[in-house]
């Protein structure tokens, strides 16, 4: 049992390894304005975000809603500590105010500080809020999303955040380079990669013995709580370890966006998040980012013809309008609510072991199905 | 005289108006198996539940190993509502009020009445996350396994313990998925995985068979021997309690009514009247 498991383990890193691989190549062939690098980027900023609701939804049993909130602050966070000096104390930014924050840093420094900055929050709000149940723990993180959106729009921060104009010329996805070199990083590939080492750690700490804690509180909080697992404790790293990773993922859509406004960061983000996480089977890791690519294609690719007057080919500019998209996702959402009410994949994640054996199965059905209708 | 390990002063438990344990003073000695019977609503699971951090009793004491672990007095609206005794007895005594993990973190485990397992983990990881707790790894080291060597020795126990109980061919099974008296096996044993010196079972052999019974009895005896425990038991089965325990405590409406060897016990007048009522 144990060699098939690490046979499987290698197969799953060959699999990522090949996604990069392919990713890699694809932005060196392609026109980089293809619409497919917007929902490759968007995608990967996505599943860190949808992954870090998960630790949180689905492995901790926290029903939290202020992913939004966090990602906010870990954006702007990013956003003060990268745009250049020189950039704040012009007028081309902070037109209406003095910059307060009268240094910078590199990229890296930016996005650690975001996630702490959204982890700190976070330890916060956690002392309080975490000792509420279900569904107060929502109401209470939601209200915070909403409070601290407002709080960045204040006028009397506003040498700081800009108060409610847009923050930009900071450091974004065109200043990425390679280490030692002048070299521009290919930006998907970059998105990728942080993102792609966020969730491996997150990965880590589920499968860790904090992990198992984490399920156990999840399962069953008397039990756990008896077996000596100290709730608050957990429930407050959960929360915090998920913020830090929402303030990441906040500085990479602040770097592939180029430009930031508190006001995009509304409650709406957070549903659209919680969507995906249950789209993707609440607990599996694997299904938040396979939902994450999809959510976004769709949203963003697939189904921008319903709202341009063409889809598949089909020309009706009068039903094909402007909101027609989102009332055809509702129904698509439904229907997979409706079909598979655990998410695409549960709580399970995608092993190659399960797909042969999901293949398998089905020829099987198929050739039965084939010998009645001979027979 | 024998070694206290758990000893309970004056408990009493008040919710609202009902007084659930009233006045509960116990000892239980280093190495015993003793037992706690009563009829149905005399308040055993709430005793329990007192010891164990679940509940904070509105008034008395609990020692463990010579240490005050929980400590109240009526406080707060209580003061008035307060119908149980001893009332002024503790209002000195500091508070102790300790959550369920802490007295875990002393040595007490316990097992529970309706089974609290962890259902969608497997049989393996359930006694492995209750090694939890005594982990000296933090959430860094852990996360980025600079400590796989204490994961893999966590591990190696988890499967020594699994393979005694005779579970271990089971490991990988969903918890949930096991008959119902392995289940009870398997809670006792996650419980043992706590390290623990006291262990308190809630009615381990509820929903079994004379047979099962009899050799829940025997096991209990085996682990308490092997690894030198004090057993505190809620039971209702009468041959188990009798035959297995060292000493029984009998409590009725909260109080406790009688105490001693199962002999003196079940001659007990006021035990009987308990259980099957007054004669005309």
């Amino acid at each position: 049992m144990k060699k098939k498991n690490k046979a499987e383990l290698w197969i799953a890193f060959a699999a990522i390894a090949l996604i990069y691989v392919a990713v890699a190549i694809l932005e060196q062939t392609m026109d980089n304005n293809h619409i497919i690098f917007t929902v490759l980027k968007k995608g990967a900023i996505y599943s860190l975000v949808a992954v870090s609701m998960n630790l949180l939804n689905g492995f901790t049993g926290l029903f939290s809603l202020g992913q939004a909130g966090f990602m906010l602050i870990g954006a702007y966070t990013y956003s003060i500590f990268t745009m250049p000096t020189a950039v704040k104390l012009t007028e081309s930014v902070y037109k209406y105010y003095e910059a307060a924050v009268k240094f910078d840093t590199g990229i890296f420094v930016g996005l650690i500080c975001a996630g702490l900055a959204a982890a700190l929050f976070a330890a916060l709000i956690g002392l309080p809020v975490l000792r509420l149940k279900s569904d107060y723990l929502a109401i209470a993180s939601l209200g915070f999303a909403e409070i601290i959106r407002a709080i960045f729009q204040w006028d009397v921060l506003g040498p700081v955040t800009n108060g409610a104009n847009v923050m930009r010329n900071y450091l974004d996805l065109t200043d990425v380079k390679i280490p030692f070199t002048d070299i521009p990083f290919p930006p998907t590939l970059y998105v990728f990669l942080a993102a792609g080492v966020c969730i491996a750690l997150i990965v880590l700490l589920i499968n860790s013995s904090y992990g198992r804690a984490f399920k156990a509180i999840r399962d069953d909080e008397v039990a756990a709580e008896a077996m000596g697992i100290n709730l608050f404790k957990h429930k407050e790293m959960s929360f915090v370890i998920s913020s830090f990773f929402a303030g990441v993922s906040g500085a990479l859509l602040a770097m592939y966006q180029y430009t930031v406004q508190a006001a995009q960061f509304k409650a709406a983000m957070t549903y659209e998040l919680l969507l995906i996480v249950v789209i993707g089977g609440i607990g599996s890791i694997s299904g938040s980012c396979i939902a994450s690519f999809l959510y976004i294609a769709a949203s963003e690719w697939w189904l921008r013809g319903l709202d341009m007057g063409k889809f598949l080919g089909i020309d009706a500019p009068n039903l094909f309008r402007s909101g027609f998209r989102r009332f055809v996702f509702s129904i698509i959402i439904m229907m997979i609510v409706l079909f598979f009410s655990r998410g695409l994949m549960g709580d399970r994640e995608i092993s190659f072991a399960g797909l042969i054996r999901r293949f398998n199965r089905r020829q099987t059905a198929g050739a039965t199905k084939g010998g009645g209708i001979d027979g | 005289m024998a070694e206290n390990v758990l000893r309970l002063e004056n408990v009493t438990m008040q919710f609202g108006g009902v007084v659930a344990v009233n006045n509960l003073s116990l000892e239980v000695n280093k190495g015993e198996i003793v037992a706690l019977i009563g009829p149905n609503g005399a308040g055993k699971t709430t005793a329990f539940n007192c010891v164990t951090g679940i509940y904070d009793p509105t008034n008395g004491m609990i020692s463990f190993d010579g240490k005050t672990i929980v400590a109240n007095h009526p406080r707060g609206k209580m003061k008035k509502l307060y119908a149980g005794e001893n009332a002024k007895r503790y209002t000195g005594v500091r508070t102790v009020d300790p959550t369920p993990d802490q007295v875990t973190k002393l040595g007490i485990a316990r097992t529970f009445q309706n089974i609290r397992l962890w259902k969608s983990m497997t049989v393996f990881d359930n006694v492995l996350t209750a090694k939890h707790m005594r982990a000296r790894q933090n959430v860094f080291s852990a996360t980025l396994r600079l400590t796989y060597q204490e994961e893999k020795r966590m591990r190696e126990e988890t499967a020594a313990l699994l393979e005694e109980q005779n579970l271990l061919q089971y490991a990988s099974d969903l918890a949930v998925s096991l008959p119902y008296g392995l289940q009870r096996r398997l809670e006792i044993a996650r419980a043992l995985a706590t390290e623990p010196k006291l262990l308190l079972l809630d009615e381990p052999a509820a929903g079994m068979n004379p047979q099962e019974t009899q050799e829940l009895g025997e096991f209990i005896v085996q682990i308490k021997n092997k690894y030198q425990l004090t057993v505190f038991m809620i039971e209702h089965h009468m041959d188990l309690v009798m035959q297995f325990s060292d000493r029984i405590y009998v409590i009725d409406f909260g109080r406790l009514i009688s105490h001693g060897t199962p002999a003196v016990v079940q001659a007990d007048p006021k035990v009987i009247n308990a259980y099957l009522g007054v004669s005309e």
